[in-house]
């Protein structure tokens, strides 16, 4: 099997986002990211629950694009929202932009009454920061994105938790920031960005230069680990035998 | 009664409530009929998808209480995306969970419901929400999201009775039954109306959603929910659903689109639509 490319290592950093996790929901945004959330069910973290994007809690873990086969459990809008409120979840979100303290944004680019560019909206952004563990997928690692301030607070940073008091701080963290570039967390005492690792082949260059606010890359910093045999046969054969991750990350 | 009828109980300036979610089990018949009423003016409550878009791009809606406005697998609404960037479109814009929790406090009459949802986000100062200290030892603070009360509801479900209990097939019920206990009337489309009888063989009690003391009129429209999914009787209609984005993408496509398909009654748009799938195959 020959070596992994960058949407490969993608996958497997996102799937060590939910290491540890246990029993609780994973709720993977993105094809890289549900790629990820599957790995880890199949191999590290098998007591993860997972969905079929709908209503049903699945058991098996099918193919990107394909149907699930056995149902273990029902969760419709309604109760996904319980469960999130709940804690027993960790999901992976998009973000049209991030800042340094974990801010993010999905729902304009621009202000409130005429945004230059109308997106999605809050969607769930706010009972998942403020609930249970939180990360985000940047398959686009660009200063556009990871910018210096957000237009919009949608799912909410640390000191913006911080500033709203115990309520919000007392369920709020966000574990990781996986782009096409890095891995990225908040391990620091001021709960600012920094680099965890850096890809196989990216700088630490490329990654400031690719970052809007100036960023925190450790002399010492580690590569993202490769993943192993078993996991690119998983991701290659079992998880993404159509390639479709490749739409997400550039090559 | 038809789907004409219902809508002439409306009022401009109301609050409507439009039940399904994204483009999924949307009301379409219903929103087509209010699109050839001249009510207008609306605030709407919705989880948003192609019903906020036509509505919008009609130019009848003065306020959305919303949190996403989607078509799900095109992620972006193209008519809503339109209109706010003109600044057409004023938004209220909550989480998920205080569209929840909104229509909950409505239907239990009560003046808000406290969530942690919406703490230290931007939603807090732009929707004009206050918190709430419980009184308990805890002394926590939420966020007290209002009641979203309607004056009317519109929701579609596979299956009916004449009397107004209604009945969902498929995987997800929505919000579709809070909806019709939060307004002060509310009207259901339904696939097919039928006898009371008929809905134990076809699903347990559980699947029945809504309940006929909180519906004032059934309209039967069958394909109601088109072109938005309404499993387990039909699925999205994804060409069609393509083909509105693209045309909402221009002004004269849309004009075009619009002469085609939402210039007649209901059934001229089944009728244009048959013609469309005929033509895509």
């Amino acid at each position: 099997m020959s070596g992994a490319g960058r949407a490969e290592v993608c996958v497997v950093a996102c799937a060590e986002a939910w290491r540890g996790d246990g029993e609780i929901l994973a709720s993977p945004m993105g094809l890289v990211p549900t790629a990820g959330a599957r790995l880890a069910k199949l191999t590290f973290s098998p007591e993860l629950l997972l969905t079929d994007g709908e209503a049903t809690l699945v058991a098996d873990v099918p193919a990107l694009g394909a149907p699930a086969r056995v149902a273990e459990g029902w969760l419709p809008f309604r109760r996904h929202l319980a469960l999130a409120a709940g804690g027993k979840r960790h999901v992976m979100m998009g973000a049209s932009q991030l800042d340094r303290h974990g801010n993010q944004n999905i729902s304009r680019i621009g202000g409130p009454e005429r945004p230059a560019r109308q997106l999605l909206g809050v969607r769930g952004a706010t009972v998942n920061t403020l609930n249970h563990p939180t990360s985000y997928w940047i398959p686009r690692h660009t200063p556009r994105v990871l910018v210096e301030r957000v237009d919009m607070v949608c799912g909410v940073g640390y000191d913006r938790a911080a500033a709203a008091g115990p309520s919000a701080t007392r369920f709020h963290g966000i574990r990781c920031v996986v782009t096409d570039l890095a891995v990225l967390d908040f391990e620091r005492p001021d709960r600012t960005m920094r680099v965890r690792s850096l890809h196989p082949g990216v700088t630490a260059e490329e990654v400031r230069a690719a970052t809007g606010f100036p960023l925190d890359v450790p002399a010492d910093v580690p590569r993202t680990r490769m993943p192993t045999a078993g996991e690119l046969r998983l991701i290659r054969e079992v998880i993404d035998p159509d390639g479709l991750r490749a739409r997400e990350v550039r090559a | 009664m038809t789907a004409d009828e219902a809508v002439s109980r409306l009022e401009s300036g109301m609050t409507v409530g439009i039940g399904g979610w994204g483009s999924r089990r949307k009301p379409m018949a219903l929103v087509r009929a209010l699109l050839r009423s001249d009510v207008r003016d609306l605030t709407v409550v919705s989880c948003g998808g192609p019903d906020v878009g036509l509505l919008a791009a009609a130019g009848r809606i003065r306020k959305l209480v919303a949190a996403f406005t989607t078509l799900d697998s095109i992620p972006l609404e193209p008519h809503f995306r339109a209109a706010r960037q003109r600044g057409e479109l004023e938004l209220m814009e909550l989480d998920e969970a205080m569209i929840l929790w909104g229509l909950t406090a409505a239907a239990h009459r009560l003046p808000f419901l406290p969530v942690r949802a919406g703490l230290g986000s931007d939603l807090m100062t732009a929707g004009g929400l206050r918190t709430v200290t419980s009184p308990y030892e805890d002394g926590e603070e939420f966020a007290a999201v209002p009641a979203l009360t309607l004056d009317v509801a519109l929701v579609h479900l596979n299956r009916a009775d004449a009397r107004g209990n209604a009945q969902y097939l498929g995987p997800d019920p929505y919000f579709d039954d809070l909806f019709c206990e939060a307004a002060r009337e509310a009207y259901v489309s339904c696939e097919r109306v039928v006898a009371t009888a008929e809905f134990a063989p076809a699903g347990g009690p559980q699947t029945l959603l809504v309940r006929r003391h909180c519906v004032s009129g059934v309209v039967e429209a069958h394909g109601g929910a088109h072109f938005t999914s309404c499993v387990p009787d039909y699925g999205r209609d994804e060409a069609f659903q393509a083909a509105y984005a693209e045309a909402a993408a221009d002004p004269a496509a849309w004009r075009e689109f619009t002469g085609r398909f939402l210039s007649g009654d209901e059934g001229a748009y089944r009728a244009a639509v048959a013609d469309f799938t005929g033509e895509a195959a």
